[in-house]
């Protein structure tokens, strides 16, 4: 009979195992919480859309971003993200040339309307995404270019 | 201790618009202290909406969202008196739930 201290070693030993192989789901992994923390240490979109399990995004003229043309303080940038579209699951909104590009990610449920507005910090003058990652696994997005006048991350 | 989560709700025709600051310095992990030490990132990194006690919308978070961050959405069928419950936990396991009541 192994012991109650051989089984805890032995299980503890698997998960560290499975967690080294990518096989713990996100959930365990995070600590008891869903946060994809890959996906926001990601520094491109494709590494981003991987992260999340998703396909590469077409631009789409039915998403919708809102972010000023020239922002004089990098620290704080409105920026909306929003569709018209039936059936989206997630809103993200990304900057590109911050150090890591996913800003933030909103969960959709029917309850709540595809649109979110927040503030983001930017580091330079960068193109600002959205993106609607729709149930049917299409994933949209629409850009636009923010001239950042100061810098918001090490500033 | 964390500061409340300021929270307008207002509602329209069959919806209702939500505004809300909250109170966190949302540190970016990229800034140096006086001694050239990286400050570590500290951030909000789940925030959650409940609309009379049901789950309307959750968002995760990275560091570049501003520090006390401000966030808008829309709540379909929302009323006048219903109940709003916004919560958040950020990367150091520090949570807060605030109530608002929609007008």
């Amino acid at each position: 009979m192994p012991s109650r201290r051989d089984l805890l070693g032995h299980s503890a030993r698997i998960a560290t195992l499975l967690a080294a192989a990518g096989l713990l789901p996100e959930r365990a992994r995070a600590q008891g919480s869903s946060y994809p923390s890959a996906a926001f240490e990601a520094k491109t979109m494709a590494d981003v859309m991987k992260a999340l399990g998703a396909g590469a995004p077409t631009e789409s003229k039915d998403v919708t971003i809102t972010a000023p043309d020239i922002a004089e303080n990098g620290a704080v940038v409105p920026v909306g993200a929003s569709t018209g579209l039936a059936g989206v699951r997630r809103i993200l909104i990304l900057v590109e040339k911050n150090p890591a590009m996913l800003s933030a990610m909103f969960n959709v449920t029917d309850a709540v309307e595809p649109s979110f507005s927040t503030r983001v910090k930017m580091d330079q003058s960068s193109n600002v995404y959205a993106v609607a990652m729709m149930s049917d696994g299409r994933v949209l997005f629409a850009h636009k270019e923010v001239r950042v006048t100061l810098g918001g991350c090490a500033g | 201790m964390s500061e409340p989560t300021r929270i307008r709700a207002q509602a329209g025709a069959d919806k209702a618009t939500v505004r809300m600051l909250m109170t966190h310095e949302m540190e970016s992990g990229q800034r140096k202290d006086a001694s050239g030490k990286v400050i570590p990132a500290w951030f909000i990194r789940e925030v959650s909406v409940q609309l009379n006690g049901k789950p309307v919308m959750t968002a995760q978070w990275g560091p570049a969202v501003s520090k006390n961050p401000f966030l808008q959405f829309t709540i379909k069928g929302a009323k006048a008196g219903d109940k709003l419950t916004v919560s958040w936990v950020d990367n150091r396991g520090d949570r807060r739930s605030d109530e608002a009541t929609i007008a």
